[in-house]
């Protein structure tokens, strides 16, 4: 690890006039392979390294970044973000954590797979085993967008100008398939994945092909629904994407901004009393586990509601600075500085299966697939296209597509009437399937 | 950025990484043509230099250099592909030998890559590209944005205002001994609003740019016209009542509104998806899938545009290319993969977010050619729907067809006249059949100011849309008014 080039990088910002600096470099390596239709259609490989900056002349800052590592080029991006932040406005809030606060030891939280690296042929391999396993799985699987075997390797350096500099590594390994059904004339795509640090924790590859040929065969045959408001269940991969919205609401620079529908809720009812949300940056070989965030601070477990009462936002050092409060350690680098971001995030379970909520309805829609881009953070105003299954005196019946459902964040949180059991870390955000009382559903 | 990328590109390569023409040719002669239908190299060096304004102040400012190199080998449907950031004749052929694995595993098509030809275009060379623009006219810029935004109206609590500048250098040689560069710079200034009132707040967005230098945003008073849309946007949602929600006559404004177009038919008429067969519109070439009032093209060369470019991302030209034409599907937009495999010829829509992805097809500047109704007597002509003139962002499925795209403002129409602002609502239709219910289309082709962005397997690129007021009857508005 380039730790004395970053170390280098912050000491000649100093020397040529900032008054303190911070980096994060970042080396990465990844493979990626994609089979169609049994036949092998790409290999990447590549090898990444990018170096980020941030500069303080007094309270002015500026960011920098660089794929070159050559010494030219590092000490032109030292100058560069250097002069930039001399005609940068002075902002009372900016600077690094203070010192004291970084943290001492770096906790092993498992992120590394230690086992061997598979070949490019057996990485190949799992590919078609997942496709072939959705392709064989039912006669209506007829074609395929492919199935893809990932893997990567990254290590992640911070360092203060202050001389703190301090590493961890990380791995990933991922299979996933698209395989579309056909009949009739009519044409429908699903997918499914298994990501996970560790490959002895992915899923069987022929496992998640048989799900996603599944998934993609129960939308045949689907249609519009009438316009209608009734109960909605999201699935627990849709249900993860409503969890995200409240983190992004919840999040610093959107507060400071005042962009954000949970501006001055802190410590009042946001959701149902059955709505408990947490992030875990410390869960052993969690995908969004951290030991540290993006300034050095030491990461942990963050209620940001509890039984429905909304109980921490998510801060990095500036924005906390900015709303008089401390920083909970969310702290992430992009390109440009310092943003927020959440590590593992949970909708925690409850007690219900979901065929339990499903049968608790009489007429509603159980959604599986939402697309589009209509949330607004500063309203919680919610409209977005969907697709999934028509709930019928509490069976799942026929396929339902083309129809969205609307309503505002805050009034589906409040209106979440179960919970499921069904909570599994998939992904870096996770949720049950969770039932809201009413929605619009709206179609012909 | 030196005055030497700006204006040869082979030569800058040479000069900064001793990558000449006749190594590359080496690195593609000896590693990759061996088995290989199609091989090419593409290099790339990436400046870009952002400046963000809120609070009245501009407390952000950044600077980011990427570099690198991609190697790709071609065979049969197969694409071996492998980048590196640093540039040097070992990593090139490293990049190579682990590109050309792939064509080694036989099963080669046979079919023959058509050459890349062609003069590329000049479409935006600039007196004073966007990096050599003095910071401190950028900074006052952004200021007076903030100004300009707030005296608007006093419901305007929040400005955020940023300006973007980049120039991108690029460098793509073929296996068919075809070496071309590019230098391609990208401007947008952004305006966001947040405006309250009454325990209410609402958030306004507008922006635009292009292929453009920093006197782009100067002209005709064009960065105030941004910060007042973004601020009257803002605080005319405050006054919005409920979206209705159900199938509907939707009058479409013109300009970025387009993204219907971009969603519901462009990506469904890329190359690879129809290659693939898992398009809603594979094999429906020379059949009606519009009424015949509509005409799509995708086109990038016209200059200045954000979508534009002299030539693709695997150095073929860019062109016009008629998707739709009165009706009648007609056209792909195909990159050299997927035009070799459907015998068909490259249009130059062969793109890549950066080096270290291998292009696919995509689209550029995507529009409907205008018609012959006044857009007054469009809206007239409706007795009850939704007339939407801004959107957010849309996504498509493609394989069953199904689209969505987001209004952020738009008006109840009641008896031909266009009365109460409605919240923001996504739009739902089928792709194949949604444009075969166009029913006017009006004379106001506009393309839109230059803020599109789009994505497909998880590459971003920058692209334009555009559109004439058009109707379109029965479209599923997703509000919560029941």
């Amino acid at each position: 690890m380039n730790t004395d080039l970053l170390i280098g990088v912050l000491k000649r910002a100093v020397a040529t006039g900032a008054t303190a600096a911070d980096g994060y470099l970042i080396e990465e390596s990844a493979f990626g392979a994609t089979v169609r239709l049994g036949e092998v259609e790409t290999v990447t490989h590549s090898r990444d390294q990018r170096l980020s900056l941030r500069v303080f002349a007094g309270r002015a800052s500026a960011g920098a970044s660089t794929s070159d590592l050559s010494r030219e080029s590092l000490e032109r991006v030292v100058d560069e973000a250097t002069s930039l932040a001399k005609v940068t406005a002075e902002d009372p809030f900016a600077g690094l954590p203070d010192p004291e606060e970084l943290i001492t030891g770096v906790p092993d939280l498992d992120l590394a797979d230690a086992s061997p690296a598979l070949s490019p042929e057996e990485k190949i391999e799992l590919a078609r085993r997942c496709e072939a396993a959705a392709l064989e799985s039912d006669p209506r699987i007829t074609n395929s967008e492919g199935a893809e075997c990932h893997d990567r390797r990254a290590r992640y350096l911070y360092a203060t100008s202050h001389g703190f500099a301090r590493d961890y590594a990380t791995t990933s390994f991922g299979i996933s398939v698209a395989p579309v059904a056909t009949r009739n004339g009519e044409m429908q795509r699903d997918y499914w994945y298994s990501n996970a640090r560790k490959r002895s924790r992915v899923e069987d590859p022929a496992t998640v092909g048989r799900t996603a040929a599944t998934r993609a065969v129960r939308r045949l045959g689907a249609r519009k629904v009438r316009t209608v408001a009734v109960p909605v269940v999201f699935d627990p991969e849709t249900a993860a994407s409503l969890v995200r919205s409240i983190a992004g609401a919840a999040s610093g620079p959107s507060l400071y901004r005042r962009a954000s529908f949970l501006l001055d809720r802190l410590g009042t009812k946001i959701a149902s009393p059955a709505v408990t949300i947490v992030d875990d940056a410390l869960i052993p070989a969690g995908l969004g586990s951290r030991p540290f965030d993006g300034e050095g601070l030491s990461t942990g477990r963050t209620v940001l509601a509890r039984e429905g009462v909304l109980e921490s936002y998510l801060l990095d050092t500036y924005s906390a600075r900015k709303l008089g409060m401390q920083s909970t350690h969310h702290a992430a680098r992009d390109g440009s500085g310092v943003t927020v971001s959440t590590s593992n995030l949970m909708l925690l379970p409850g007690r219900a299966t979901p065929s339990e909520l499903i049968g608790s309805i009489k007429r509603g829609l159980y959604v599986t697939e939402l697309i589009g881009f209509g949330v607004n953070n500063v309203t919680g105003d919610y409209s977005r296209g969907a697709a999934g299954l028509w709930i019928e005196d509490g069976e799942l019946t026929y396929p339902v597509e083309e129809v969205t459902v609307a309503g505002n964040l805050l009034e589906m949180f409040q209106a979440i009437d179960a919970v499921g059991d069904d909570l599994v870390l998939r992904d870096r955000t996770a949720a049950p399937t969770l039932m809201i009382g009413r929605m619009v559903v709206a179609g012909s | 950025m030196t005055e030497l990328a700006r204006t040869r590109p082979e030569s800058f390569f040479a000069d900064r990484f001793n990558v000449t023409g006749g190594l590359l040719e080496r690195v593609l002669g000896s590693n990759l043509l061996g088995r290989a239908d199609d091989a090419d190299i593409y290099l790339e060096y990436r400046v870009n230099e952002e400046l963000q304004l809120e609070e009245g102040t501009v407390k952000k400012a950044s600077r980011h250099v990427s570099q690198g190199a991609g190697v790709r080998a071609l065979s049969g449907t197969r694409t071996g592909y492998a980048h590196t950031d640093d540039i040097s004749l070992q990593n090139l052929e490293e990049a190579a030998r682990q590109a050309r694995a792939i064509a080694d595993r036989a099963g080669v098509s046979g079919a023959v890559a058509v050459p890349s030809r062609g003069r590329p275009h000049d479409l935006y060379a600039l007196a004073e590209p966007p990096l050599v623009t003095d910071l401190a006219k950028k900074l006052d810029l952004l200021r007076k944005v903030d100004g300009a935004a707030r005296a608007a109206d006093p419901r305007v609590k929040q400005v955020i205002a940023s300006l973007t500048s980049e120039e991108v250098v690029t460098l793509v040689a073929t296996a068919s001994g075809w070496t071309v560069g590019d230098v391609r710079p990208l401007m947008r200034l952004n305006v966001t609003a947040i405006a309250e009132a009454g325990g209410k707040r609402e958030i306004g967005a507008y922006g635009g740019g292009g292929r453009v230098a920093f006197d782009f945003f100067l002209e005709d008073g064009r960065w105030r016209r941004f910060a007042l849309e973004a601020a009257r946007q803002a605080v005319l949602k405050l006054g919005a009542v409920n979206a209705p929600a159900g199938t509907m006559t939707v009058v479409l404004g013109p300009g970025w509104p387009g993204i219907l177009l971009h969603e519901a038919v462009g990506h469904g008429l890329e190359g690879d998806f129809n290659r693939k067969g898992t398009s809603a519109f594979a094999g429906r070439m020379g059949q009606k899938v519009a009424s015949e009032l509509v005409t799509v093209i995708d086109d990038g060369t016209i200059p200045n545009r954000r979508g534009s470019l002299n030539v693709d991302d695997e150095g073929t030209p860019t062109g016009r290319t008629v998707l739709i034409e009165k009706g009648v599907l007609v056209g792909y937009m195909q990159d050299r993969l997927n035009a070799r495999l459907m015998g068909m010829a490259p249009t130059g829509n062969g793109r890549r977010e950066s080096y270290a992805y291998p292009p696919m097809p995509r689209m550029t500047n995507t529009f409907m050619l205008g018609g012959e109704d006044e857009p007054e007597q469009i809206i007239k002509s409706v007795k009850r729907g939704l007339y939407a003139v801004t959107f957010g962002g849309g996504q498509v499925d493609i394989t069953s067809g199904k689209f969505v795209f987001s209004a952020s403002e738009a008006y109840l129409i009641e008896d031909g006249r266009v009365t109460a602002p409605v919240k923001g609502a996504t739009l739902i239709g089928n792709g194949p059949d949604a444009l075969t219910r166009v029913a006017r289309v009006g004379r106001d082709l506009k393309l839109d100011e230059g803020v599109g962005t789009c994505g497909k397997e998880g590459q971003s690129v920058p692209v334009g849309v555009g559109l004439p007021t058009i109707r379109i009857d029965e479209l599923t508005v997703g509000g919560t008014a029941v």
